[in-house]
């Protein structure tokens, strides 16, 4: 079954979760990849929101990080300074699942501004949960469409630290999580070098040529010495994911 | 004890040009029918506080109501930008927005303080972040117990703090469920508080036991508005109007369109226009 490039991104990164993994849940494609996990290999896995909502299980993709089905599906719904300060501060989730604006080589991120903080290009949302996500996970997942606009040799505004600035720099700020651990595009897979921490590609999407890579990104890409060819979708998971956007899709159009 | 009041009376005693107002609702319960009385009052100079500024603040800002915004995240969720506030920020229109911008976890942490009647909130925090250094609220500790370094934010304390909940009893104690937010920290962290109901009833009988009550003599005033939470929603009463969220980019994209918008929808309107969406988008019934 042919599929496109945004599909194998998200397919792709739902095969990272595991069953076992309590995960915070970004809004857009992080929230496609983890319920697309959720309704194939790994049904046990715990999704949380920020909005309050664990061990959710939504039947549609929520439009924003709060809307009632997650709440009508969760095991249970905590206020939100309970979420910041018990669940994530407190070390319970093992997995955050984010996306961003602009990411550099050592998956910091951003989604505040885009040129000076204080004359802004483009004026973005802000961080809202990912600084202390980012920090406060065991690992960190991203996921982000591959360009030379939100590849970037260096971020206009860092809203959340990924490796900083490479090597032992999250263990010197005092950080004993292991922050970005995978980086999945619309082209490939990237893993940060286990001593620089530096992003390089260790799996490149059926299809997809090394220089096309490295045309879409704003820095001098790093390959590995051994590099897989992802496996490309299933026909259950593109069946899954089809059917979970098509849902959505209904229950977002339908109003006033 | 409340005072249980017309809605555009619970505005005119307890909001004023100037305040600092916390208008909250983590998605659900969002209070747009207050909002609007707000706007239709014509305040302005206000400072705005809330974690998760959408559409009811893009349209606060874009009528000229704020001088200032404190946040966390200022977006339309899961359609995009907003644009009268970027406009505010980018450009100045309809004039100049000063932003002061924190994590979710530190504005959490911050209303927690507040109610909690602490002068400011300790937390682990924005480690390695950009934020500390355009915002010079961030500040840091040093723990007297174990010398690790933690972040600290001042707590909010705002004149006024507006919420929607689900149901009121006659005596003004008040009633919420489902995704909580920091309405209840917003409340007790306020000077005065406004609360806008789906409706009065005289018991409150139905929830579980550990729903959130506010008992009458931590709010101001209390006025029952169906309804009042549209395009958010009210758990148990009507769905959150995703389809608006998404109609509404085009809408603020444009300055002309967005007056416009804004005349017809809410200059020209009432809290009561609020009722017909209840009824139309009661759970469980079709559209």
């Amino acid at each position: 079954m042919s599929h496109t490039a945004t599909e194998m991104m998200t397919i792709a990164a739902a095969r990272a979760l595991r069953s076992d993994h309590v995960c915070f849940v970004g809004i857009g494609a992080p929230s496609a990849a983890c319920n697309l996990a959720r309704l194939t290999h790994a049904p046990g896995i715990t999704l949380i929101y920020e909005s309050g909502t664990i061990a959710t299980r939504p039947d549609v993709l929520p439009l924003s990080i709060g809307d009632g089905e997650l709440c009508d599906t969760a095991l249970v719904t905590v206020d939100v300074p309970e979420m910041f300060r018990y669940w994530l501060q407190g070390g319970r989730i093992s997995v955050g699942f984010l996306g961003g604006a602009q990411i550099d080589r050592f998956a910091n991120l951003n989604t505040t501004v885009v040129g000076p903080y204080a004359t802004p290009k483009v004026r973005l949302p802000g961080g809202g949960g990912a600084p202390e996500i980012a920090s406060g996970c065991g690992e960190i997942f991203i996921i982000m469409t591959q360009s030379r606009r939100s590849f970037v040799e260096r971020l206009d505004f860092v809203t959340s630290m990924g490796h900083g600035e490479g090597g032992d720099h999250r263990a010197r700020l005092g950080l004993r999580t292991k922050g970005p651990t995978r980086v999945v595009t619309d082209l490939c897979v990237m893993e940060p070098d286990p001593a620089t921490k530096e992003l390089t590609v260790t799996s490149i999407h059926p299809g997809v040529t090394r220089e096309a890579i490295t045309e879409a990104t704003g820095w001098p890409i790093r390959f590995a010495a051994e590099i897989a060819e992802t496996p490309p979708p299933t026909a259950t998971e593109l069946a899954v994911l089809r059917d979970l956007h098509e849902r959505t899709r209904r229950a977002h159009s339908s109003s006033a | 004890m409340a005072e249980i009041l017309p809605l555009r009376d619970a505005i005119a005693r307890t909001v004023g040009d100037g305040d600092t107002v916390a208008l909250e609702g983590f998605t659900h319960l969002i209070p747009y029918a207050a909002g609007h009385e707000i706007i239709r009052q014509r305040r302005t100079g206000l400072h705005l506080i809330r974690m998760t500024p959408d559409i009811l603040y893009d349209q606060m800002i874009g009528m000229g109501c704020a001088a200032r915004l404190t946040f966390s995240w200022g977006g339309n969720p899961g359609v995009g930008s907003l644009h009268r506030l970027r406009d505010a920020v980018e450009n100045g229109w309809p004039g100049p927005l000063e932003i002061e911008e924190h994590s979710h976890a530190a504005m959490a942490n911050a209303y927690d303080a507040g109610a909690a009647n602490l002068p400011f909130a300790v937390f682990r925090g924005y480690v390695g972040a950009d934020l500390p250094k355009v915002n010079p609220n961030i500040r840091y500790v040093d723990c007297p117990y174990t010398g690790e370094r933690l972040a600290t934010v001042p707590a909010i304390r705002p004149d006024v703090a507006v919420i929607h909940a689900l149901r009121a009893d006659r005596e003004g104690n008040v009633l919420l469920e489902g995704i909580v937010g920091v309405q209840k920290q917003a409340v007790l962290a306020a000077k005065r508080s406004v609360v806008t109901v789906e409706e009065i009833v005289d018991e409150l009988e139905d929830g579980s036991p550990n729903r959130v009550i506010l008992p009458s003599w931590t709010i101001t005033a209390i006025a029952e508005v169906p309804g009042g939470a549209h395009p958010s929603y009210a758990h148990g009463y009507y769905p959150r109007d995703n389809a608006f969220y998404i109609a509404w980019d085009p809408i603020a994209r444009d300055r002309d369109r967005f007056r416009a918008w804004m005349d017809a929808n809410v200059m020209t309107k009432g809290p009561e226009d609020f009722a017909r969406h209840p009824r139309r988008h009661r759970v469980g019934e079709d559209a």
